[in-house]
C-alpha cells in the first residue's frame, strides 16, 4: 500500500474554535464542555452577547480571573476559577440541570470519541477494563440542548475515523448531535447522514469520504 | 426555644451509625463541607455509602475518608479527576463499589427523595449503558428511563451564613448540591462561616429554609476562601 502525503491543510484547534464561535448567534445561551471546546470561549465576539451556562450553577459566566482575584467558591465545570458577568446569576444544581434537561439551552458544545451518522454520540467512556468511568453532565446536555455541537479531531492518533456509521464505544445519547466541527470539515447531521458544510483547504469531498469510510453528502 | 446550633462538628455527628448513607455536598472543593468530613473521620463511623458529585480530591476531605477505609460504596457522577488517585486505587483494587449516575439524574434522584416523589421518568441516559436493566418508556415519541429517589441518613453541607432556625444562604458556586441534599436526609448537618441573629438574613435571599436543616455548626472562614 503506497502512502501519498496529504495535500490538505487541517485547521488548527483555534481555527476550529473560531468557526464554532462565529456560528453562535447573538443572545444565545451556551454550555461549553470540558477539554477542547473550552477554546471556543476565547473566540467569542465582543460584539455579541452570549450567555455561558456552567452546570455547577452559573448563567452569565465570565472569563478566568487575574491570579490575585481567584475565588475558590467561583469555579466552572472543569473546577477552574472563573468570573461572573454583570447580569449573571447563581443557582443550585437542581435548577441548573432543569435548564439543561428541560430544553432551555440553545447550544451545548462537547468533545467526543465518536459521532455516528444517526446523531448518536459516545464521549464518556472507552469501555476499557481498569478505566475509571465518569459521566458528569454530558448525558443531560445531549438530551436537553436544542443544538448539540461536537468539536473533535476527525481521526484518532492511529488514523481511525471518529465519524462512524454506528458508535462502538458506550453511548452518551441517541440521535442528538446536530453538527460536528473537526480539523478537516464541518458537517451537519441530517436524516440521511452527514452533510458537509465546509472542507479544510485542499481537501476534496472524495478524499474526506475515503478518510471517514462513510458516504457524505455535500450540503 | 428552637436552636439547631451545635457546639462543634464532632458534636453534630455523634450519632452517625455504621452503615449509614451519607450525602456530601460540593462540586470539587466548592461547597465541600471539609470540617464536617474531617469530624466524620474522627467520629469513626464505617461501612458508609457516600453520595456526592465527585469521589474526593487530593488527600483531604472525602479522599481522606476513603483512604481511612470507611467507605463501602460511592454513588457519584464524576469520580475520575486529575487528583482522584485515592479513589482510583481503591476502585481498581475492588475495595470500593461505584454506582455511576449522570449528574442531572443524581441531583433529581436526591430532589425526588426530599420532595416525596416515588420515581420519575428522565430522558437522560436513555439507550446508554447507564440505563441497562432499568425500566423505560416512550412518552410522546421520546424515550425515558425510570429512576428512583436516593434517600440518606445524613447530609453534610456547607453554607455561608445560618441563623439558629437553620435558615441558610450560600456563596457563589458553592451552593450546588447543598440545598437539595439537605432535603433528602433524615439528619442534615450544615457547616457555615458564621451564625447570625434571627432576622439578620434577608428572607428573599434564603436559599435553604431551616425546615430542611437539623443541625448547624459555625466553623469560621475556610482557609481556601482567604484569596477572595
Amino acid at each position: 500500500m503506497s502512502h501519498t502525503p496529504p495535500k490538505y491543510v487541517a485547521w488548527t484547534r483555534d481555527q476550529m474554535a473560531a468557526r464554532i464561535a462565529n456560528d453562535i448567534e447573538d443572545g444565545a445561551v451556551v454550555n461549553i464542555g470540558i477539554g477542547m471546546p473550552e477554546l471556543v470561549a476565547d473566540h467569542l465576539s465582543p460584539n455579541k452577547e452570549i450567555l455561558l451556562h456552567s452546570e455547577n450553577g452559573i448563567l452569565g459566566m465570565g472569563p478566568r480571573p487575574a491570579a490575585d482575584a481567584v475565588d475558590p467558591d467561583l469555579i466552572n465545570a472543569g473546577k477552574q476559577p472563573v468570573t461572573l458577568l454583570d447580569g449573571g446569576a447563581f443557582f443550585d444544581h437542581s435548577l441548573s440541570f432543569a435548564m439543561m434537561r428541560g430544553g432551555h439551552l440553545d447550544i451545548a458544545i462537547l468533545g467526543a470519541f465518536q459521532v455516528a451518522e444517526n446523531g448518536d454520540i459516545a464521549n464518556w467512556s472507552t469501555g476499557k477494563p481498569g478505566a475509571i468511568p465518569a459521566v458528569g453532565g454530558a448525558m443531560d446536555l445531549v438530551v436537553g440542548a436544542r443544538q448539540v455541537f461536537v468539536m473533535m479531531e476527525h481521526l484518532t492518533k492511529d488514523g481511525q475515523s471518529k465519524l462512524v456509521h454506528r458508535c462502538t464505544y458506550p453511548l452518551t445519547g441517541l440521535g442528538c448531535v446536530t453538527r460536528v466541527y473537526t480539523d478537516l470539515a464541518v458537517l451537519d447531521v441530517t436524516a440521511d447522514g452527514f452533510a458537509v458544510r465546509e472542507l479544510c483547504q485542499g481537501l476534496s469531498l472524495d478524499a474526506l469520504q475515503s478518510l471517514s469510510g462513510l458516504t457524505l453528502a455535500a450540503a | 426555644m428552637l436552636s439547631k446550633v451545635r457546639a462543634s462538628a464532632l458534636d453534630a455527628l455523634a450519632d452517625v451509625p455504621d452503615g449509614a448513607t451519607v450525602m456530601v455536598g460540593g462540586f470539587g472543593n466548592a461547597g465541600m463541607p471539609m470540617e464536617l468530613v474531617d469530624a466524620l473521620i474522627e467520629q469513626g463511623a464505617t461501612d458508609l455509602t457516600i453520595v456526592s458529585n465527585n469521589a474526593g480530591n487530593g488527600t483531604t476531605g472525602l479522599a481522606a475518608l476513603l483512604a481511612a477505609g470507611r467507605v463501602r460504596k460511592v454513588i457519584c457522577s464524576f469520580p475520575r479527576q486529575t487528583d482522584s488517585f485515592v479513589f482510583d486505587e481503591l476502585y481498581r483494587a475492588g475495595k470500593v463499589e461505584l454506582e455511576l449516575v449522570p449528574q442531572g439524574n443524581l441531583v433529581e434522584r436526591i430532589r425526588a427523595a426530599g420532595a416525596g416523589i416515588g420515581g420519575f421518568f428522565t430522558p437522560t441516559g436513555y439507550g446508554t449503558p447507564l440505563a441497562d436493566g432499568k425500566e423505560s418508556r416512550v412518552i410522546d415519541g421520546r424515550g425515558f428511563v425510570l429512576e428512583y429517589p436516593i434517600h440518606a441518613d445524613v447530609a453534610l453541607i456547607k453554607g455561608r451564613l445560618a441563623d439558629r432556625w437553620g435558615n441558610m444562604v450560600f456563596r457563589k458556586t458553592a451552593r450546588n448540591f447543598g440545598p437539595i441534599m439537605a432535603s433528602a436526609a433524615k439528619i442534615s448537618v450544615a457547616q457555615v462561616e458564621e451564625i447570625v441573629e434571627l432576622g439578620a438574613l434577608d428572607p428573599e435571599a434564603i436559599a435553604l429554609p431551616g425546615i430542611f436543616v437539623s443541625r448547624v455548626v459555625a466553623v469560621g472562614k475556610h482557609a481556601a476562601r482567604s484569596a477572595a
